[in-house]
């Protein structure tokens, strides 16, 4: 345990991208290193498809679950446009990973309303750590497209001064034991990222 | 562990085997996780009042019994709620009430710490999953030294976080449950009633003392210029951005320890009342005469986070911006694909009907391009809508007002009013969603399933039988996956004149029992495809459409295509597809 300031985690992207889980995952790893960690999320009706938030925040004592608009300090988003809804909650020094993958919303599957284009550059432009990652193509090397959550995973413990045989140790937990092999693959696919 | 797991846990080692409940979110989890704990009995009943009633039934009998339900869910269950508290109990009784600030998946945000008042029923308010925990056991305890039923409210930010909870030790449970006859207490005729009002104010007056002291409203004497006064999550929130102000944290929000927030009150300059929703803090503390600052500077809606606080307090303070200056395209919920009830919405639009619509995830059809209901109110509403639509228009409404309900919904509260259409000769259509399952707050069991919350397999309600035995003649099942059955069946019974039940029977698409396969994607043919656009009036998640894909000899602009990662082969598509362009 370093210092007694609290830090927030923001995870956004689609329904079905396994956010809630990669969230869980975090959470795991910030209480096995010793911290109080508190997490809520935010996701719509429908199981597929809406919005999802998630807010991890850990440091040596959390009270609010949700953190304050302009203070958060690392978003993950999972989905390429989703970075761009949650800019207000970012602290301007905030640091980005993002997954290029593209989910489009129904209207512009209609063709109603356009994808945003240039989307790293902006955020680039804006902020001082901009870490855009194919978390598809890396899961797939690693042998399953589903794993792109994990591979995220990897990519954040990069940033974080937490061992990586921590997060090893409670990704071992966390899925069945055929799941494991796979996704230690994954998560180390996302540490040069 | 989340505020939901920790309240099944708390309930278990309190050594309470006994619970009923009606799934709704953010309340569901509770009952799911109680449920999975050796040596419970744990019932989904049909709907609030009955859960209610149940667990009633429970501590009459000497049981400690837990009702679980959402906010609008105490509306349902408010009847037997009032006058329990008049009788008591004889084991203990604790009623969760799960609100929903902000809406996140309800009709309204009712602050329900006004049933407490209301009823005159103690309530303790939770700030964290570990205080949610610890609450419901003191819950079970006051129910039994005071003989009353005591709520627990609850929040979607307390329900639904998740933070580190340290466990305790199970307590074995003790068997006190005895028949034991007290007509005189329990039996409410007003000679009964009008004594056992007098001993609810008894029981006020015990309460008003003993929750003078009760070690979960605490104080916390910091910077004596400010104080706070709050409870449940917002105490986080407030605390998150001015960890020096002192604080009254109130476990117990009603009664109200009139005695201590004078005392905090004496002890600090300027008071902030902070709270979501309604002034229901603020207003009794105003009563008591003292000068506070609640909703002049606070919304009265929605729910709160820590930059909510920090604005109001330091008004001028204002919101952090995005950079980014565009407006995003939304991703409104949507049916899923597959979903049986998007078939019977694209049918029911091409009647031109006025729909009345229910609570469930065909609400979601509301959306464009289906655009399936006109309106929506709670529980079991569209039936009793639909016919006083029909009754108040006649001739002008022939044939053109329908209620579509779901099956779990119909069971919790739609056979009264459809008895009413049957009984007062409604003209009106019905259209049951029959997909086997409460699916929109995750696959929950009901009476028409077959299996209990349990997992045991029972009797299963016969719709048909049932509907029939109300006095509906006209009654129909159909398959919502074929459109074109759909449509004839719906101008049918739109024709016929007397009240008609359409029952539209598919098993929802995520339902794991059912044990549907997908079938293989469907591809849009290019060459075939004229680019109508009709797919896309399905509003299906996989049919997208591409831009500037002309064909010669044909005024078409782009086409559709599908992405066969989403595509789970239902073929809805390609029934509305006029030119075979989608196999």
């Amino acid at each position: 345990m370093q210092e007694d300031r609290v830090r927030s985690i923001l995870f956004a992207g689609v329904g079905g991208q396994g956010i809630i889980r990669a969230s869980d995952i975090l959470c795991e790893v910030m209480m096995e290193a010793g911290f109080d960690v508190k997490k809520s999320e935010v996701h719509g009706m429908a199981q597929r498809g809406g919005c999802v938030t998630s807010h991890v925040r850990y440091g040596r004592k959390v009270y609010s679950p949700l953190a304050e608009p302009g203070t958060i300090e690392t978003l993950v988003s999972f989905e390429k446009m989703e970075a761009l809804r949650y800019l207000e909650y970012l602290s301007p020094n905030a640091s980005i990973i993002l997954n290029t993958e593209q989910i489009y919303p129904p209207a512009v599957n209609t063709g109603d309303e356009s994808y945003p284009d240039d989307i790293i550059n902006f955020l680039k432009n804006h902020y001082p750590k901009v870490t855009a990652v194919d978390a598809l193509l890396l899961a797939q090397k690693a042998g399953n497209l589903k794993t792109a959550n994990v591979v995220l995973l990897g990519a954040l413990s990069s940033m974080m001064e937490i061992p990586h045989s921590l997060w090893e140790s409670v990704l071992r937990k966390s899925f069945p034991q055929k799941l494991v092999k796979l996704n230690l693959e994954a998560f180390q696919m996302g540490i040069p990222a | 562990m989340s505020g939901n797991e920790a309240i099944a846990r708390g309930v278990y080692e309190a050594g309470v085997r006994f619970a009923a409940a009606y799934p709704g979110t953010p309340s569901t989890e509770i009952m799911e996780q109680f449920a999975r704990y050796d040596g419970v009995y744990a019932e989904w009943a049909p709907n609030e009042k009955v859960a209610v009633e149940v667990a009633v039934g429970a501590a009459l009998g000497g049981a400690r019994a837990l009702a679980v339900m959402k906010h609008v869910g105490v509306n349902v269950a408010a009847d037997p709620i009032f006058t329990v508290s008049y009788t008591g109990i004889e084991g203990a009784l604790v009623i969760i009430s799960a609100d929903d600030p902000s809406m996140h998946s309800s009709q309204n945000e009712q602050d329900n710490r006004n049933y407490a008042k209301f009823a005159k029923i103690p309530m303790l308010e939770p700030a964290d999953p570990q205080e949610a925990k610890e609450y419901v056991k003191l819950a079970f305890a006051i129910s039994e030294q005071f003989d009353t039923p005591v709520f627990l409210r609850t929040t979607t930010r307390v329900s639904h976080s998740k933070s580190v909870v340290t466990l305790s030790e199970v307590q074995n449970p003790e068997d006190k449950t005895t028949l034991a006859h007290h007509a005189a207490k329990y039996v409410m005729v007003p000679i009964n009633a009008r004594i056992r009002r007098v001993e609810v104010e008894k029981r006020q007056k015990a309460l008003q003392k003993f929750v003078e002291t009760f070690p979960e409203n605490k104080m916390e004497i910091n910077d004596p210029e400010v104080g706070i006064i709050t409870a449940g999550m917002p105490y986080n929130y407030a605390k998150d951005i001015f960890p020096n102000y002192s604080y009254l944290k109130l476990g117990m929000v009603y009664p109200l320890p009139v005695k201590m927030i004078r005392h905090f009150a004496a002890q600090v300059k300027k008071i902030y009342v902070v709270e979501e929703l309604d002034p229901y803090l603020e207003e009794q503390i105003r009563a008591m005469g003292i000068e506070v600052t609640g909703k002049e500077i606070f919304p009265y809606t929605n729910e709160f986070d820590p930059g909510v606080i920090r604005s109001a307090i330091l008004s001028g303070g204002g919101r952090s911006a995005s950079p980014y200056p565009e407006t995003l395209a939304m991703r409104p919920p949507n049916l899923c694909p597959g979903c049986p009830h998007r078939g019977l919405f694209y049918a029911l639009k091409k009647s031109k009907a006025y729909v009345h619509g229910d609570i469930g995830c065909y609400t979601l059809s509301y959306l464009k391009p289906l655009e399936g209901l006109h309106s929506c109110i709670c529980m079991g509403a569209s039936i009793g809508m639909a016919h006083g639509m029909s009754k108040a228009l006649m001739e002008k409404g022939k044939g053109k007002v329908v209620g579509v309900i779901g099956d779990s919904t119909f069971l919790h509260s739609g056979i009264a009013p459809l008895m009413n259409m049957a009984y007062n000769n409604s003209d009106a259509l019905i259209i049951i969603l029959d997909n086997s399952t409460t699916a929109m707050t995750g696959m929950q069991e009901h009476p028409g399933t077959g299996y209990t919350l349990m997992g045991k397999e029972t009797k299963k309600v016969n719709l048909n039988v049932l509907i029939s035995a109300l006095g509906i003649e006209n009654i129909r099942v159909i398959d919502p996956n074929n459109v074109k059955e759909a449509r004839i069946a719906i101008k049918d019974e739109l024709a016929s004149s007397g009240p008609s039940v359409i029952i539209a029977q598919s098993p929802c698409v995520l339902f794991k029992r059912a044990n549907q396969k997908p079938k293989p994607p469907l591809r849009v043919d290019e060459d075939a495809c004229e680019g109508c656009r009709a797919c896309l009036e399905l509003n299906c998640p996989p049919i997208a459409w591409k831009k500037g894909v002309p064909k010669d000899g044909s005024k078409r602009k782009g086409i559709a295509v599908i992405d066969e990662t989403l595509c789970n082969g239902c073929g809805l598509c390609a029934q509305v597809c006029r030119f075979n362009a989608i196999r």
